[in-house]
């Protein structure tokens, strides 16, 4: 796993990816109004970890934290069409940044694993405890 | 090995611990989540000693001139002590020096701190009252250039502080000051770069400090001061800032009055007319002051107008509550 990190660049990629990525999600119509009225700075520090984790890197994400995290958007009607715009995101961040195809397709492959947490359809009833 | 100095007790660092491990292990539970230096709920702050860069990375370039630090990444080779951030509060004596009116509603009040008071101009500090009232004030005033601690104070219907500071308070009455806190202050290290100061109401106080003290540091880049009210009548403070524009080529003034037409300003909301004069933030240093729906609206958009969130820095003044 830190290999796809390292690969990427570490934490200086993730610092110059936050920017890019939280601005793309920020202009674009279909997901902008989930941000309305959010502090941008904890914001922030949250798409940090986010990329963090998808990079690779350190982290303490759980599957519950994610489904808790986004269940007040679930509500709003969070939905498959909105993850996908995310990820899109993400993939052009990636590719300004010139990063490898090859790593990428890694990246989006972990912010895959995350769609059924952050919509709250777990397939497992138990699936919580998977990454315990 | 190096210690660490907390509340009073001297705990040495065994081989490869961080300074949160070393807290937990000593008896002191310091809050954190991810401990990577990610989530920043360990936070704490040096008062004496030094920080290695990676106890810092991430953090605001203000908030480490500061001495804040994330305690889970924090290896010491020399000596440190460290505070909790929360506790992080000293509490000096202060007296009434001077009262005047800006204008209908905002009140200079100069204060003197019976010890000098450590700050950067733009930081708030609380004040507190014998009776135990408490209430945040931006500081208006630069060190260099003022002898005494300088605030705006707003007339707030129904508000405990204000009105007593307005209607009540005279030279020579106590109050207790808590802070300085914050990280809206001019940073220097970087004199070319352009900086874009915008706020409402005694959202000016900080936003006068920040420019004041940016110039006499010696500033060169351009400093535009936007500042927004609903009437002429609110502006204040507008002979000093023009003077300040007239003195420094760098300087720009632009007041903007929302439910009046006049000469001396633009008529309309003041983050579409600042928006309008710099539609590329890129590259800018950004201050946002006053009403916290504003602020938050026009951190977005200068954030989406180019400015790297790192370069961000919103004070918004919060109602008290009660």
């Amino acid at each position: 796993m830190s290999g796809l990190y390292d690969a990427i660049g570490g934490e200086p990629a993730v610092n110059a990816a936050v920017d890019i990525f939280y601005r793309h999600v920020l202009s674009d119509d279909r997901i902008a109004h989930f941000f309305d009225g959010v502090d941008m700075e904890r914001q922030a520090q949250k798409q940090k970890a986010f990329l963090t984790m998808a990079f690779g890197g350190p982290h303490n994400y759980t599957g519950l934290d994610m489904r808790k995290g986004h269940a007040h958007l679930v509500k709003q009607g969070l939905n498959d069409s909105h993850f996908d715009a995310v990820v899109e995101h993400l993939s052009i961040t990636l590719t300004e940044l010139n990063v490898d195809q090859k790593h990428i397709d890694q990246v989006m492959a972990i912010a895959e694993s995350t769609r059924e947490d952050v919509l709250g359809r777990s397939t497992e009833p138990d699936a919580e405890t998977a990454n315990v | 090995m190096a210690t660490v100095k907390f509340e009073a007790q001297e705990i040495e660092l065994t081989e490869g611990e961080s300074v949160l491990e070393c807290l937990e292990r000593s008896g002191h539970p310091i809050p954190n989540s991810c401990r990577s230096g990610v989530c920043h709920s360990c936070l704490m702050r040096a008062t004496a000693g030094e920080l290695p860069p990676a106890a810092q990375k991430g953090l605001k370039d203000s908030h480490r001139a500061q001495g804040y630090f994330l305690s889970c990444c924090c290896y010491p080779d020399t000596d440190l002590s460290a505070v909790r951030v929360d506790a992080d509060s000293m509490r000096i004596g202060a007296r009434v020096l001077r009262k005047e009116s800006l204008n209908e509603r905002v009140l200079r009040v100069v204060l003197e701190a019976n010890e000098p008071l450590d700050y950067f101009p733009g930081q708030f500090v609380n004040f507190a009252r014998a009776d135990g009232l408490v209430r945040s004030f931006s500081l208006a005033s630069v060190p260099a250039l003022d002898d005494g601690l300088e605030f705006h104070v707003a007339l707030v219907p129904g508000g405990k502080m204000s009105g007593w500071l307005h209607h009540e308070a005279v030279p020579g009455d106590d109050l207790e000051l808590m802070g300085p806190l914050g990280n809206c202050f001019y940073v220097p290290g970087n004199p070319e770069q352009p900086l874009f100061l915008l706020g409402t109401g005694t959202g000016l106080a900080p936003l006068y400090a920040i420019a004041r003290d940016a110039l006499h540091q010696g500033h060169t880049g351009a400093i535009h001061l936007f500042h927004g009210a609903l009437v002429a009548a609110d502006r204040y403070l507008v002979e000093a800032l023009s003077a300040l524009a007239q003195d420094h080529a760098n300087f720009g003034y632009h007041p903007c009055v929302r439910d009046e037409a006049g000469a001396d300003w633009v008529q309309g909301e003041v983050d579409a007319h600042a928006l309008e004069l710099v539609p590329n933030l890129k590259g800018w240093k950004v201050y946002l002051c006053g009403n916290p729906t504003l602020v938050r609206n026009v951190q977005r958009k200068a954030f989406l107008a180019g400015a790297s969130m790192q370069d961000i820095y919103a004070d918004a003044f919060l109602p008290a509550g009660g």
